[in-house]
């Protein structure tokens, strides 16, 4: 696919150093963070601006090469794997903070931005940028952008389409296309910018991004509460939503996540309890106070064993920066940890909960929870073993009848994590054939060459749904 | 973790791919879950930005040369030597994945299909067959060191520019070399130093070669601190080098030798606590049960001497009596002495002796902890890294004084020799706008201990 030709005009564009077709590059392009998933790339190139986009982009369309963008790797859908070969390409160069705008309250960025690093930025100057995914120490705002990242902040402030006002994207004949601005209203046409947050890559190369930013809310309150019974916690969820409090943050973890979150961030966390629920609330002192004071009735109300708030804020930082490493932490219990992403109302959590666990006992697989319960976005992670073809195909199974469970409550098969490769099959139980079609035309509207990251999103067939036995 | 289904099946042509597949743990490469949190700790990814120089990067090379997806070339060495096996990666890693011992188990591998030139092969032989394992051989290098530089020599040679004959890199780390000495610790105090006081328990000093031919005034100091500090202090004569620069080069079989006479030595001295001055050579002590795994002779003794090891900071502040600190203010200038503190990564990342040191610090009356951003990111000089990878420990240094000039502070303190010398090496290329001192915190702390009798 790639000859001595188009990769000596792919290196006049980049400069020598940054188009690699060694060993060592393939290989190091061949996986992100999901289990199971590895292909090599035919190359792996490292643009610097946006005119270097736009002529890669050109040669891509010419020579019907694969392009198949990625920040740092750390999704979990199969997103940025290289499955049908292809060129990588790695956006940490572009990575700069272009500007904040303290009179419009936007941020203009480069996608190789480190999210985790400009959030830091913003807050230094009294601002806040809210979505929050658990890797933000790692991830791309690019990243973010293109799988719509979500984080523990979700249910207060939403996800990261709500905070992406514009865009500069190359389309796959290297036309570029300003979307949006610093806009607040802005209704002229479609909203291409809703559409290319989310879009996984395969409708255009995002160059640039304007950010919404928002004031730092005043104060913060962090608090844990401890359960004997999981679906007491599940129904202090319920009901301090059903209260009309939103927290800021609202997580859960079982008996199993709580065990190995501690084995590693190890600060102390009740061992015993089936569950423990994280909630923070932010904004205003007073409401802060008393939003607290509420929960704290609501949870003594679910017979929470035992609650307690955090003193400081490091003590704060330290129970959500352990929350964030919950995803690998897991993998000590088994050498593959398959994480899923299925979302409900936040009424049915318990319910969501209650079906996991029956399904897992079914199938005979070990499936930890956690998640942010809060905006009914649950993690139902499996532990297993990638060498067990058996096992791994029972977990399979469950997993298709925990998304088929999620659906029937009126949820999602992904709320935060996209559809990549690994949802691809699913997809349609979501969306609906009518759903499917018209998200094929939009892809042939922007790429009708298909050559942006191919195959994802949209699965050559869809799986068949379980029956699930009722009652 | 549960147990393993085993490694693949696979016959490689590739002699090094053999090899890999022979040592290196499969289950460990399988853990790795590529969540990427690693990458931010890895300095290499820190200075390149590429993955294959980053530990998530590297483990996949690592898989893939053993299950045949790649075939090990010399890029893959060359990446592999690249790592500083600082293992900032590891308390990073939520899945626990044992970075260090695949990268020695790699290195290892390499080492045993390496065709070093002949120069290389005697300088190879000669340094860890001959100079670290033998004190004689030692104590003959610390006498000419000495004498080089007492005599008059070392200036001839700077002032002649003879130096410049040499590497840039050996040039420069040769001007900051401190005065060596024959006479280490033992022939200064003997095999026996009592507690001040009553007795907390009976410890043994490891002494380290380097630390006792270019620091042995250190190792008088550790002495005299611990037994201000409670400790009844052996100093066993037997004892031999540890082995760390050994096993980080890939020469494992000569590390287990010497981990072997170590063992013997202190465990006939049935001591409560093993002692460390120096974080790389802690780091492998604290894990001789894992270097002597497979040897059932000593695999219990190992497993003994390892749970024994401890950092002096540590075993002072957890253990010991902390001796009163004071630094005394000069007339003129009544603002108290800033002090900085560079974390040797294998006491911090290895051996978790990263609270001790600052809680010591912050102890000196008169005297002011300034935190140094990135101070728990490696300097740079990771054992013998500077003399082989000069480029990139060069660009790591430049970086890492930049934050030491931030502190404003008159003292770097390091709890390694390593770290010490590279930040000597540091201040002498970048220097700092108020004069700075780098000092091992020993030295710092036993220059201001109030001795009480």
């Amino acid at each position: 696919m790639l000859n001595e030709v188009l990769a000596k005009q792919l290196r006049e564009i980049v400069g020598e150093k940054y188009f690699r077709t060694d060993q060592e590059a393939l290989v190091a392009h061949s996986y992100d963070g999901t289990p199971m998933l590895q292909a090599l790339p035919d190359g792996v190139i490292y643009p610097e601006t946006t005119e270097q986009v736009c002529e890669i982009m050109k040669i891509a369309s010419a020579s019907l090469i694969p392009i198949i963008t990625r920040g740092s790797g750390s999704n979990l859908c199969g997103g940025t794997t290289p499955l049908q070969g292809g060129i990588v390409m790695v956006m940490h160069r572009m990575n700069k903070i272009l500007e904040i705008d303290m009179e419009n309250l936007t941020a203009t960025v480069q996608p190789g931005a480190i999210t985790g690093k400009f959030i830091a930025h913003v807050e230094g100057m009294g601002l806040f940028y809210p979505p929050d995914p658990s890797s933000m120490k790692i991830s791309t705002i690019g990243g973010n952008i293109a799988e719509c990242s979500g984080g523990l902040r979700g249910l207060k402030y939403g996800t990261t389409k709500d905070y992406v006002l514009g865009l500069t994207a190359v389309l796959p004949n290297g036309s570029v296309i300003h979307t949006g601005g610093k806009l607040t209203k802005d209704v002229a046409g479609y909203d291409l910018t809703k559409l290319l947050v989310g879009s996984e890559g395969t409708l255009a190369v995002i160059t640039e991004a304007i950010l919404k930013l928002i004031p730092q809310p005043k104060t913060k309150k962090t608090m844990i509460a401890m359960y004997k019974d999981i679906y007491g916690a599940a129904r202090t969820v319920s009901k301090i939503i059903k209260g009309q409090i939103i927290p800021a943050t609202l997580e859960i973890l079982d008996n199993t996540t709580i065990r190995v979150v501690d084995d590693f961030a190890k600060i102390g966390l009740p061992l015993d309890m089936a569950a423990i629920l994280i909630i923070e609330q932010d904004g205003e002192p007073e409401m802060v106070e008393r939003d607290i004071d509420t929960i704290f009735n609501i949870c003594k109300e679910e017979q929470a064993d035992r609650i307690e708030i955090a003193a400081t804020r490091e003590e704060a930082e330290k129970l959500l920066t352990a929350r964030r490493s919950a995803f690998t932490a897991l993998a000590r219990l088994r050498p593959t940890t398959i994480l899923e992403d299925a979302t409900v109302p936040r009424s049915k959590i318990a319910d969501m909960i209650l079906r996991t666990n029956a399904i897992a006992q079914k199938h005979n697989v070990n499936i930890a929870t956690f998640g942010h319960a809060g905006d009914g976005n649950l993690h139902p992670t499996a532990t297993t073993d990638a060498r067990d073809h058996e096992e791994v195909h029972r977990v399979e199974e469950a997993f298709a009848e925990i998304f088929e469970a999620a659906i029937e409550l009126g949820g999602t098969i992904t709320g935060e994590h996209g559809v990549g490769v690994v949802k691809a099959p699913y997809l349609e139980w979501k969306v609906g054939a009518a759903g499917i079609e018209v998200m094929k035309g939009i892809k042939v509207a922007f790429d009708p060459l298909n050559i942006l990251n191919p195959g994802k999103v949209f699965a050559k067939e869809t799986k068949k749904r379980v029956v699930i036995q009722h009652g | 973790m549960a147990s393993t289904l085993g490694k693949p099946t696979i016959e490689h042509t590739n002699p090094l791919a053999r090899t890999l597949l022979e040592k290196l743990d499969y289950d460990q490469l399988t853990n790795c879950m590529r969540c990427g949190f690693c990458l931010p700790a890895c300095p290499t990814f820190k200075e390149t930005g590429m993955e294959p120089a980053s530990p998530r990067g590297r483990i996949a090379l690592m898989k893939a040369a053993v299950d045949g997806l790649m075939v090990p070339d010399q890029q893959f060495e060359d990446q592999m030597n690249l790592c500083l096996g600082c293992r900032a990666c590891e308390p990073a890693c939520p899945a626990d994945v044992k970075y260090g011992q695949l990268i020695e188990q790699t290195k290892e591998a390499i080492e045993e299909h390496a065709k070093h030139s002949l120069p290389v092969k005697v300088m190879r032989k000669t340094i860890f067959r001959t100079l670290f394992p033998k004190r004689g051989a030692m104590k003959l290098l610390g006498g000419s060191l000495a004498f080089y530089q007492k005599s008059g020599l070392q200036k001839v040679a700077k002032s002649t520019g003879m130096m410049k004959l040499f590497p840039d890199h050996l040039a420069e780390m040769e001007g900051i070399l401190p005065p060596a000495s024959s006479k280490g610790v033992v022939e200064r105090l003997g095999e026996f130093y009592p507690a001040k006081g009553e007795a907390i328990a009976k410890v043994a000093m490891f002494r380290g070669c380097i630390m006792d031919v270019m620091f042995a005034n250190t190792n008088v100091n550790t002495v005299e601190l611990l037994s201000a500090a409670g400790f009844d202090v052996y100093i066993p004569k037997s004892q031999v080098c540890c082995g760390a620069l050994h096993a980080h080069s890939g020469e494992m079989n000569d590390a287990r030798e010497l981990a072997a006479v170590n063992i013997d030595t202190f465990k006939s001295l049935n001591v409560d606590y093993i002692v460390s001055n120096a974080g790389g050579c802690g780091a492998i002590l604290v894990e001789y049960d894992h270097l002597m795994k497979d040897d059932q002779k000593y695999s219990e003794n190992a497993a003994w001497f390892a749970s024994r090891v401890i950092d002096v900071s540590t075993l002072v502040v957890e253990k010991g009596r902390i001796p009163r600190f004071d630094q005394k203010i000069a007339s003129s200038d009544q603002q108290k002495v800033k002090v900085t503190y560079q974390d040797s990564c294998h006491l911090r990342n290895v051996m978790k002796g990263s609270s001790a040191p600052r809680t010591l610090m912050k102890q000196i009356e008169n005297a002011e902890y300034i935190e140094m951003v990135e101070s728990d990111s490696c300097c740079g000089s990771a054992g013998v890294y500077n003399v082989v990878q000069p480029e990139m420990a060069g660009t790591i240094l430049e970086h890492k004084m930049e934050y030491a000039n931030q502190t404003a502070a008159s003292y770097m303190l390091t709890s390694n020799p390593g770290c010490l010398l590279q930040m000597k090496l540091g201040i002498e290329k970048h220097k700092p706008e108020q004069p700075m001192t780098a000092m091992h915190i020993v030295d710092f702390l036993h220059e201001r201990m109030i001795f009480s009798k």
